[in-house]
């Protein structure tokens, strides 16, 4: 009796007085029923969208505090775009501790899932696809929050977005794991964010399988604190296919994890593997920029131990025969521009284009062996990834 | 007996249709419906009109046109507000306008010319105590009710210039789309720069600070050519592209207080724009407008490409046309 009286105020606490759950269905009206739903929820309500295809006109969204959607899994529950009139994404999320699960979203015109300003969101066994595979014309970002603080990203997959796959920008307190990125111009992304913690991912045949990027002239800036730890970065090979003009477009073919223009960053324990221009690379940013705020240098940039195996054979550089014949065939895995700062762990082969000014080209490169100093101090990782609480609502 | 109470009956129905025309007369603004906690399911119950399928408002509801106005497809617009009885609309500093708890805006969407018009949507935007709330009504095909739509719609409409599109009726977290700022719902159109001279002393009894100066769009070609495409952007962009706006991230803040070139997207890099981009590298290049991505946005239909994202199927021919001579005449 006690016993039972324990549990029943467990499940009380554990879930918000007069929270409801409204079930959708596919079929007839799935539009205006789930998006109906999506408006009228109150914050804790959960909703349930049952197994099934569901035909999209337009962009969905969710602006409810609390609110939990729920499908039946990331092949049972799929949202289909294909037929999307409008809106620049197939779901956005402008609510707070909003928790997405299983379900898919296929073929979205612009992004797949946004959530922008919306803090401690848990997307967890969400499928982005685009099912013609890597084409210049499927949506931008697939998994994509922007500006929030607290976001944790599991057991996500993203197939064919010509921009990043998963792509989280302007951000703080930061987790993507356990997530597949493959097909995308860029996998993983993180960009003007801090304190993010990229593990256990697997990024594959993407044109760059790991990227973290600080851009200048942006509301949020200063990105770094991240760590690319224990992540599968296989075979990154297909052709950049983004449209040009966005700066992924740059991406070279068969990059494996990229830094550019970062602060604190650290890449271990990764096993990357099959990445033909360069299994790691750390570089300033290239482009002329007009923002006092903005430091184009990668610093403070560890290359801690890793697994390389069959890096750098068909590099997407300039003089790329010349280097190859220099280096023996095949480049060294750490590829540097010699700008800012960097240390790698004792052992770690690497190679430096050696320049001594950003953003002056290629021009000044002396290319060389890299040496550079195995790192002093242990990496300071106290307040990188998510919240722990958002691991609750797993 | 039987005689009396079906003339009981009749005059009861009689009096009862008199009283429903004499409300139709001259309805009174229900402050309940505006200011209360519930979703009112028609537009009727907000009582804004004498005849609401000719848009003719009732004692107290105030017309109001802009001078540059928000594209919609070509969508003739009829904008109202309403204040309650005992306050004011205030000045509110940088050509702004405060407007009191209770103030309800009303724009009403309409295709087709004289007997032809039809009544698309009426938007309301009501000002409660707890903030700005946007809902969309419906009007049905016989024009005689207009319905809460919270999850909006989807109508087929010729355009003025002939096009059938599926002409998109928002819903209420699209309303905030565009009128979202700081996590709030606040009203775009009807700001001090944007409103005549004399429809801000005839109802505010002041002109406030750097009232009516955006161009008239009618009468653009008396303004310059800046003026006219910065006014366009203000209007048509700058709800979103604007610090604390739905795409602050982009870092493009096109509105018309904003003077640095780089912000409005002179020789600015884009950041998500994905394919959006078109194959452009920045926004706007001086003189070269077919190198600039904001005209590429505005000339296309597309999902993903287009801009705005929301609110129009079709492209603004003459907005483009205001933008295109502005980057053309751009010093290089």
């Amino acid at each position: 009796m006690i016993r039972t009286a324990f549990v029943a105020t467990l499940l009380a606490s554990a879930t918000p007085l007069l929270a409801e759950t409204h079930t959708i269905s596919p079929g007839e009206n799935a539009q205006e029923r789930l998006q109906e739903a999506l408006i009228l929820a109150q914050p804790g309500d959960e909703i349930v969208l049952e197994a099934g295809r569901y035909a999209m006109s337009d962009g969905l969204s969710l602006d409810v505090d609390g609110v939990t959607l729920r499908g039946a899994g990331m092949d049972g529950t799929v949202l289909d775009f294909t037929g999307q009139q409008g809106a620049g994404e197939g779901l956005l999320v402008t609510s707070d501790n909003v928790t997405m699960r299983d379900f898919a979203l296929e073929n979205p015109k612009g992004d797949g899932v946004k959530s922008k300003g919306a803090d401690n969101i848990v997307y967890h066994r969400i499928r982005v696809t685009w099912t013609r595979g890597p084409h210049p014309e499927n949506g931008a970002y697939g998994i994509y929050p922007v500006e929030s603080t607290g976001v944790l990203i599991d057991g996500v997959k993203v197939t064919g977005a010509s921009d990043a796959g998963i792509y989280v920008g302007q951000s703080n307190r930061i987790t993507v794991r356990n997530s597949i990125a493959e097909a995308n111009v860029a996998g993983i992304e993180i960009e003007n964010s801090r304190n993010a913690l990229v593990e256990h991912n697997i990024a594959t045949r993407n044109t760059g399988g790991i990227l973290v990027f600080d851009l200048p002239n942006l509301p949020v800036m200063g990105g770094g604190n991240v760590v690319v730890a224990n992540n599968l970065v296989v075979a990154n090979d297909t052709p950049n296919f983004a449209p040009p003009g966005n700066i992924v477009a740059g991406v070279r073919r068969g990059t494996g994890i990229m830094v550019m223009a970062n602060e604190n960053v650290l890449i271990e324990d990764n096993i990357l593997s099959g990445n033909p221009t360069a299994p790691v690379m750390v570089i300033a940013y290239t482009q002329p920029y007009d923002d006092d705020r903005y430091n184009p240098l990668p610093r403070e940039v560890v290359v801690g131990p890793n697994q390389f195996d069959g890096g750098g054979y068909d590099p997407q550089l300039d003089g790329a025969e010349m280097l190859l014949a220099a280096f023996g065939g095949e480049l060294p895995p750490v590829l540097w521009d010699g700008l800012g700062s960097l240390v790698a762990a004792e052992g770690t082969m690497g190679w430096s284009l050696n320049l001594t000014e950003a953003g002056k080209g290629l021009g000044g490169a002396q290319p060389g062996l890299m040496t550079v100093d195995a790192p002093a101090d242990s990496f300071d990782r106290s307040g990188i990834g998510a919240p722990a609480e958002l691991d609750t609502r797993l | 007996m039987k005689h009396l109470s079906v003339f009981l009956c009749a005059v009861l129905a009689f009096a009862s249709a008199a009283a429903v025309e004499a409300r139709r007369m001259a309805p009174e603004v229900s402050d309940a419906a505006i200011q209360g906690k519930a979703l009112p399911r028609t537009l009727e119950e907000f009582g804004f009109f004498i005849h609401a399928d000719a848009q003719i408002p009732t004692l107290g509801v105030i017309p109001y046109r802009l001078n540059t106005p928000l594209y919609s497809d070509g969508a003739e617009k009829l904008r109202f507000v309403y204040v309650p009885q005992g306050t004011k609309m205030q000045p509110d500093g940088e050509g702004l306008i405060d407007f009191p708890v209770g103030t309800a805006l009303i724009k009403t969407f309409a295709f087709g010319e004289g007997d032809e018009r039809r009544l698309i949507e009426t938007r309301v935007l009501l000002h409660r105590a707890e903030g700005w709330l946007a809902l969309p009504y419906v009007w049905n095909e016989k024009q005689t009710e207009a319905r809460l739509a919270i999850a909006g719609a989807r109508v087929p409409v010729t355009t003025p210039q002939g096009e059938e599109i599926s002409y998109r009726v928002p819903n209420k977290n699209q309303c905030k789309e565009c009128h979202g700022l700081n996590d709030a719902v606040v009203p775009i159109g009807p700001k001090a720069r944007n409103l005549s001279q004399e429809w801000l002393s005839a109802n505010l009894g002041v002109l406030p600070e750097g009232a009516d100066t955006l161009p008239v769009w009618e009468n653009r070609a008396q303004s310059s050519t800046a003026a006219v495409a910065r006014a366009f952007l203000d209007v048509n962009c700058a709800h979103c592209h604007r610090p604390g706006a739905t795409a602050s991230n982009s870092g493009l803040d096109l509105r018309w207080e904003q003077d640095d070139p780089h912000a409005n997207g002179i020789m600015k890099r884009p950041v998500a724009a994905g394919r959006g981009a078109g194959g452009l590298l920045f926004d706007v290049v001086p003189g070269k407008p077919q190198e600039s991505i904001l005209l590429h946005r505005m000339l296309s239909n597309e999902p993903g490409i287009a801009m705005p994202e929301l609110g129009k199927a079709t492209i603004d021919e003459e907005g483009a046309d205001a933008v295109r001579r502005w980057i053309e005449e751009m010093p290089q």
